[in-house]
């Protein structure tokens, strides 16, 4: 049961993983492709860290993905902004 | 269960890689900036997968590194374009 759950959120996560690398080359627009960079940061960590946490051998290792995947979050979600801001005002 | 965790590892691993064109291609910088952080997220992600497959569950403490080096690096790139750019100051001075 576990498994069939880590499986679905595995692969899910890494279709996710695709179609945001694939907005990435084919978005006609650097916002656009932005918007696709962010799905497979958020939706595709997220995703794979979910299915992930049955597997932890302990309640740290559960602590250690749950952190990681908040980490990255908290950094994806800054990092989107400031490419955002740079690109509004016709950045490098 | 092992070897489909380390396929999807594989796998997106195979994405950051096909990703890299857009560095390749990029008419703005900014867009170079965006494939880097799909390496480092996908990164992560590959780390993470390479940790629950095999027997060695302080590749978990690599992927921390990762992400804690990909974040600073996006910092660094903003903070490195022109300052009115990057809103410490407004433009005209």
């Amino acid at each position: 049961m576990g498994d069939a759950f880590t499986v679905v959120a595995v692969s899910a996560g890494a279709f996710f993983f695709l179609a945001g690398t694939v907005g990435l080359l084919r978005f006609p627009d650097a916002l656009s492709r932005l918007h696709a960079l962010t799905k497979a940061d958020n939706l595709g960590l997220g995703l794979i860290t979910l299915g992930l946490l049955p597997r932890a051998d302990d309640w740290l290792g559960v602590l250690k993905l749950v952190l990681i995947w908040l980490l990255v979050q908290l950094a994806g979600a800054i990092v989107a902004q400031l490419i955002a801001r740079e690109l509004r005002r016709g950045g490098p | 269960m092992n070897e489909f965790l380390l396929g999807a590892a594989a796998f997106i691993v195979a994405m950051v890689a096909v990703g890299l064109v857009r560095i390749l291609r990029g008419p703005a910088d900014a867009d170079r900036m965006m494939s880097a952080q799909l390496i480092g997220s996908g990164g992560v992600a590959a780390l993470l997968l390479i940790a629950g497959a095999t027997a060695a569950p302080a590749t978990i403490d690599v992927a921390l590194v990762l992400a804690l080096l990909a974040a600073f690096a996006s910092v660094v790139f903003v903070l490195s374009a022109p300052a009115w750019m990057s809103g410490r100051e407004t433009p005209g001075g």
